[in-house]
C-alpha cells in the first residue's frame, strides 16, 4: 500500500488527536444496514512489479497497429507523436495539476488553453475556440443544441455523410429536449444535396468534411442556403490533420465548426480519451458549451489568463447552464498545442500532403487490384472501396494474416444499412509503401 | 518578425512582486513566457518530415491556399517554451491540494507507464475484436471491480467525465420511464439538494425535467420530511451525492431509496466522493438505482489542468436494460462488443453517449491503481481519506467554526464566521493560502452554508504534511486575528500573476491571439 503514508503509529496519534478510540467510530453516520463488512470478490494489493506484469499481458493480447500494416481510421487515426510531446504532457506540473479555476498558480495551464483555442480558431478558419469537449462527437451534439439555443428552431439536417458515431451521439444528446433530428441515409457518393431540404424550422444543417466515405466538398453553396434561410451550418471534421490541407470549413461558411483532435499528440487509445474541437464565429460565443481561457490583466497590469465566461456555465447558472459539461480533455488539449506548435505552419502543411500522397498512392495501387472498386473521386487521406464480397469477411481474413485492412462500414453504420461490401481505408504518413503492397496483395488473394 | 525583439517590447510589469523592476520581466526563475505566436520564427521547424513525393491531387479542387497562421519554432524553443509554462502551475505533485469535493491525490507513475504500452496506446477502437481480446478483458475485469465495490449489478462505461456519467444516469431513468408508461414519461421533476453540485441541476435540465431544489436541514443532510411532501406522481427521481457536498454521510439514504421507489421514481447517486466510503459500504445496499464513479477521484487518473475524466455508472436491474451502446460481452469464444442496439438482444439502450467505447485510457490506469490497492488497500484508502478528514477538523476547529457537528467524512467543512468583522473576505483568506504554497480549499461551496471552506485532505498525504497545513491555517488565522486585513487584500504576491481582473475578462471577452492585436495593445 505504498500510496498511502500514514504509518499505523500515524493512525494511532490521529485519532487521539480527534479524540476517538478508532477509525470505526468516524464511520457512526453510516447506518448499519449500509455497512459492508463482507469480503469482495476481488484480489489483495500487488507489488509494483507483479501490476504490471498482469497489465502487460493483458497488453500483449492486443495487435498494436504499429506493429502491423494498418488501414484503420474512421475517425481515429495513428499519426507520429514526437518524443517531445509525451515528455512534455508528463511533467507534474501539467499532468496533476487541477482545473485552473485559482488563475494565479495555473498560467502555464491557462496560457496553454489560450494558445490552443487560438490554433483551433486557425485551422478551422473561426474566430473563436473553446478550451475543448470531451470528443468529437460529443461537440458535434454540443453545436446542435448551441444552434437550437441560437435561431430558437428545433430541426437540425444531418448529413449522409457525418459518422454514424457522430449521429448517433446528436440523436440520444438531443432524444429529451425537443430537438428533431433528421438523419439523412449514408451518402455513399459524396452528391447528396441538402440545401432544398432547409425549411423555416431548420436550426442547422450539419455535414462532414471531408465525409465519412472520404469525399471532400465545397459547403459555400450549401452555407449560402442556410444563411439565406435562417439556419447554420455546422461542419464536422474528425480528422484534424486534413485541416492543413483542405480549404477551411470557416472559408466555406461555417457558423460552427467541431472536429476530432486526437490526431495530434494524442494515441488511438482504443478510442479515448480523445479531444473534442470547438470554433464557431465570435458572435455566438456566448452560446458555446464548455471552458473558456480568456486574456486579461492583473493587478499591475500584467497581462494574464483566467477562466472566463463561466456564467453560461453549470457551477454558476445550474439548470439554466448552458450545457451540463463541467470537465474538458485538458491534458489532451495540450498534447495536441505542443504536436502543432512543433509541427509549426510548414511542418502542419507537410503532415498534411504526406497523408494525402499515401492516400493517392494507395487508391492508384487498389484500383488495380480484381474485386476492389474505388468509390471516392476526391478524398484527403481515407476513402470508400467497394469490395466484391463482405468487407467483415475481408478485414476478418486479412486480420488473420496481421493485416488490419480498415473499418467495414457496415460496423459503423449497422448491418441493415446495405454497405456490407463497403470498407473504408485510411493511410496516415506512417504508411510505408510495403504495407500497400501488403493490403493490396491480401486483397486480391482474400476475394479470388 | 523576430520573436526577440517582440520579446522585449512586451509590457514591463508596472511594478513587479519583489519590488525589482527588471528589462524582461524576468525574474530569476520566475520567467516571463511570450505566447507562441509572439515566438514565431518563420521557416523554424520542430518536426523534420520528408518531402511529400509530387502526386496527383485528388482533393477537388478544394486545397488550403491561404496560410493557416500557425507560429513555427524550434524543438528546444518548443521544450522551453511548454516548460516554463509548467513552471506557472500549482500541481499535486508539488504539494497538498486541499480542495473540497474534486479529489486531487498521488497520481501514481506506474499509471502512465501501462497506458503507454504499445497494446494500448497504439490500438484503433474499430480493430476486429479478435486482435483486441486483452483490451476487451480489461474492460471486463474493470466493470467487475466496480460492480463488486458499489455492489451494483450493471455498469456502463462509456461516460467521458462525471457530469457525462450523470446524463448517462438520468438518460436511463428517463428511458425507464418512459418504458414503462409506453411513451414520453408524464413525469416532470428531479429533486435535487440545494446542497449538489451544479451539475445535478443542469443535468437533470439537459435530459428534459424541472428541477426542484429539496432544503437541507440543520445537520447538513437532506431534510427527509420535506423531500417526503414533494413526492407525488409528476416525480421522475431524485439525484443526492453521498456522501454530500457538507462532507458528511446521508444517514437517511435507505429510507429515502424506500420512498422514492414507493412514488414511481428513480434514485440517482452522484458517486463524486465515493472514495471515502470505497471498500466500506456498497451504494448497491442502500437502494440506488444508479451512481457514476469519477475514475479520475477514487480511482487516481490523473485531472491534467480539468481534464479528460472517465465516469462510468453502475446501474440497478431496472435501469440496466437501458444502458447505452456500446459495450463489453464475454461469451465462448472470448470478448466481443455490442455497438448498435439492434444488436442488443432484449436490452433497450437510450442511445450512444460518446464516440467509440469510452476513456480506455483511464480504465488501464483506474485498474492499475485498483490491482495496487486490491480489496484491502481500498479499504484502507477509505479509512484514511476519513481518517485525514477528521483529524484536519479536529485541529482547526478551535480557531475556525466547522459548519456541522460531528465526524465527517472525507472533507471537513467550515464557514466563514471566524473572518466576521475582520475586514479579511473568503476569497482574501484563500489567496493569501498560496502565498504559503497552497492550493486553497474550495470556496463558497456548498451554497448552503455561508461563506464554505470546504477542505479534502484526502489519504496521499502525510501527517507531516497535514501538520505543516494545519499550522499555516492557524497562523493565517492569528493573522486575521492581529488586524491586517490589508495583507489579506493584497495576497498573493509571490506569484507570476497578483490578483486577475475576472469582470474584465468576461466583459470584453479576448480568446485567442490574433496577429492584428500585438500583446502590447491587448494589455491595455
Amino acid at each position: 500500500m505504498r500510496y498511502l503514508p500514514l504509518t499505523d503509529n500515524d493512525r494511532a496519534d490521529m485519532l487521539s488527536a480527534i479524540g476517538v478510540g478508532s477509525v470505526d467510530d468516524l464511520f457512526v453516520d453510516v447506518p448499519d444496514a449500509a455497512r459492508f463488512d463482507g469480503d469482495f470478490d476481488l484480489s489483495d494489493h500487488m507489488a509494483e512489479y507483479q501490476v504490471e506484469a498482469k497489465i502487460a499481458a493483458l497488453a500483449g493480447r492486443n495487435i498494436s497497429t504499429a506493429d502491423v500494416p494498418s488501414f484503420l481510421g474512421a475517425g481515429a487515426y495513428r499519426h507520429h507523436i514526437p518524443a517531445t510531446v509525451d515528455h512534455l504532457v508528463q511533467r507534474g506540473e501539467f499532468l496533476t495539476s487541477y482545473t485552473p479555476y485559482q488563475p494565479e498558480i495555473s498560467q502555464g495551464t491557462l496560457q496553454a488553453l489560450f494558445e490552443f483555442q487560438t490554433m483551433v480558431a486557425l485551422i478551422t478558419g473561426m474566430d473563436v475556440a473553446n478550451a475543448s469537449m470531451y470528443d468529437g462527437a460529443t461537440a458535434c451534439a454540443e453545436a446542435v443544441l448551441m444552434a437550437q439555443r441560437i435561431t430558437r428552431r428545433n430541426k437540425a439536417i444531418v448529413s449522409g455523410g457525418v459518422h454514424p458515431h457522430y449521429r448517433e451521439v446528436t440523436e440520444t444528446q438531443s432524444r429529451y429536449l425537443d430537438i428533431e433530428i433528421d438523419a439523412c441515409a449514408p451518402d455513399l457518393d459524396g452528391r447528396e444535396d441538402l440545401a432544398g431540404e432547409i425549411g423555416e424550422d431548420t436550426a442547422c444543417v450539419v455535414v462532414q468534411n471531408p465525409g465519412v466515405f472520404g469525399h471532400v466538398r465545397d459547403f459555400g453553396p450549401l452555407a449560402e442556403a442556410c444563411h439565406a434561410a435562417g439556419a447554420l451550418l455546422v461542419v464536422v471534421v474528425t480528422e484534424a490533420v486534413s485541416l492543413g490541407a483542405i480549404r477551411s470549413p470557416g472559408e466555406m461558411g461555417a457558423d460552427i465548426v467541431v472536429a476530432e483532435g486526437q490526431s495530434l499528440g494524442n494515441a488511438q487509445g482504443f478510442g479515448g480519451p480523445y479531444v473534442g474541437l470547438f470554433a464557431a464565429r465570435e458572435k455566438y460565443v456566448r452560446q458555446m458549451p464548455g471552458r473558456l481561457a480568456g486574456e486579461t490583466v492583473d493587478e499591475e497590469g500584467r497581462r494574464g489568463w483566467v477562466l472566463t465566461l463561466s456564467t453560461r456555465e453549470q457551477h454558476i447558472r445550474r439548470e439554466k447552464a448552458t450545457s451540463n459539461i463541467c470537465t474538458n480533455s485538458g491534458l489532451c488539449a495540450l498534447a495536441f498545442t505542443i504536436h502543432l506548435a512543433l509541427l509549426g505552419e510548414d511542418g502542419f502543411r507537410r503532415l498534411a500532403a504526406l497523408n494525402h500522397a499515401h492516400a493517392v498512392d494507395l487508391a492508384s495501387r487498389l484500383e488495380a487490384v480484381a474485386g476492389v472498386e474505388v468509390l471516392s473521386d476526391t478524398f484527403f487521406n481515407e476513402f470508400a472501396v467497394r469490395l466484391s464480397g463482405s468487407a467483415r469477411d475481408a478485414v476478418d481474413a486479412l486480420a488473420a494474416r496481421n493485416i488490419l485492412a480498415g473499418v467495414p462500414a457496415a460496423r459503423l453504420f449497422g448491418g441493415d444499412a446495405g454497405l456490407d461490401d463497403i470498407l473504408l481505408v485510411a493511410v496516415s504518413e506512417l504508411t510505408r509503401p510495403e504495407d500497400m503492397d501488403a493490403l493490396c496483395a491480401g486483397l486480391a488473394e482474400v476475394l479470388a | 518578425m523576430s520573436g526577440h525583439s517582440k520579446d522585449l517590447s512586451r509590457p514591463a510589469p508596472a511594478s513587479p512582486a519583489g519590488g525589482i523592476d527588471t528589462v524582461h520581466g524576468h525574474q530569476a526563475l520566475r520567467l516571463e513566457e511570450p505566447l507562441l505566436f509572439e515566438i514565431d520564427n518563420p521557416g523554424a521547424v520542430g518536426v523534420d518530415l520528408p518531402a511529400p513525393n509530387e502526386a496527383e491531387n485528388r482533393l477537388g479542387g478544394l486545397e488550403r491556399v491561404a496560410p493557416v497562421g500557425l507560429p513555427s519554432a524550434s524543438e528546444p524553443e518548443i521544450v522551453r517554451h511548454f516548460t516554463r509554462l509548467s513552471q506557472k502551475n500549482y500541481a499535486i505533485d508539488m504539494g497538498t491540494y486541499p480542495l473540497g469535493s474534486c479529489t486531487m491525490k498521488h497520481n501514481p507513475r506506474l499509471n502512465e507507464k501501462m497506458v503507454r504500452l504499445p497494446g494500448f496506446a497504439n490500438l484503433h477502437p474499430m480493430q476486429p475484436v479478435a486482435t483486441t481480446q486483452g483490451a476487451l478483458e480489461l474492460i471486463d475485469n474493470l466493470a467487475h471491480w466496480l460492480k463488486a465495490l458499489t455492489g451494483m449489478p450493471a455498469v456502463a462505461m462509456s461516460p467521458a467525465a462525471g457530469a457525462h456519467g450523470e446524463l448517462c444516469g438520468v438518460m436511463a431513468i428517463r428511458a425507464a420511464l418512459d418504458d414503462r408508461e409506453g411513451g414520453p414519461t408524464a413525469r416532470r421533476r428531479i429533486l435535487v439538494p440545494d446542497s449538489a453540485h451544479g451539475t445535478n441541476p443542469a443535468t437533470a435540465a439537459v435530459c428534459g425535467f424541472a428541477v426542484d431544489a429539496i432544503p437541507s436541514d440543520t445537520r447538513g443532510r437532506v431534510d427527509v420530511k420535506a423531500f417526503a411532501d414533494k413526492l407525488d406522481d409528476d416525480v421522475a427521481g431524485i439525484m443526492i451525492t453521498n456522501p454530500n457536498t457538507c462532507g458528511l454521510f446521508e444517514n437517511d439514504m435507505i429510507e429515502i431509496a424506500a420512498l422514492v421507489h414507493d412514488a414511481g421514481g428513480y434514485f440517482y447517486c452522484d458517486g463524486a466522493n465515493f472514495n471515502a466510503i470505497v471498500g466500506r459500504v456498497r451504494p448497491g445496499d442502500l437502494g440506488i438505482d444508479c451512481m457514476h464513479i469519477n475514475l479520475h477521484k477514487t480511482f487516481s487518473t490523473p485531472h491534467g489542468g480539468g481534464g479528460p475524466g472517465a465516469g462510468p455508472v453502475v446501474l440497478s436491474d431496472a435501469l440496466a436494460p437501458f444502458a447505452p451502446t456500446p459495450w463489453v460481452v464475454h461469451g465462448d469464444d472470448g470478448f466481443s462488443l455490442v455497438e448498435h442496439g439492434a444488436d442488443a438482444g432484449a436490452a433497450k439502450p437510450f442511445g450512444r453517449l460518446k464516440g467509440f467505447h469510452g476513456q480506455m485510457g483511464m480504465f488501464v490506469r483506474a485498474y492499475a491503481y485498483m490491482l495496487s490497492h486490491g480489496r484491502d488497500g481500498l479499504r484502507q484508502v477509505a479509512n484514511d481519506a476519513v481518517l485525514n478528514a477528521n483529524y484536519v477538523m479536529a485541529q482547526l476547529s478551535d480557531v475556525m467554526t466547522a459548519a456541522f457537528e460531528g465526524p465527517c467524512m472525507h472533507e471537513c467543512l467550515f464557514d466563514d464566521r471566524f473572518l466576521k468583522d475582520s475586514g479579511v473576505t473568503t476569497l482574501d483568506f484563500a489567496k493569501a493560502m498560496i502565498d504559503e504554497g497552497y492550493h486553497p480549499m474550495t470556496m463558497y461551496f456548498p451554497l448552503v452554508v455561508h461563506g464554505a471552506m470546504l477542505i479534502e485532505p484526502t489519504e496521499t498525504e502525510s501527517k507531516r504534511e497535514l501538520d505543516d497545513f494545519i499550522a499555516v491555517v492557524r497562523s493565517l488565522v492569528a493573522k486575521v486575528k492581529s488586524g491586517n486585513s490589508d495583507a489579506f487584500a493584497a495576497a498573493p504576491r509571490l506569484t507570476p500573476r497578483r490578483r486577475l481582473d475576472e469582470t474584465a475578462a468576461a466583459r470584453s471577452p479576448v480568446l485567442r491571439w490574433s496577429p492584428e492585436m500585438p500583446a502590447a495593445e491587448a494589455a491595455e
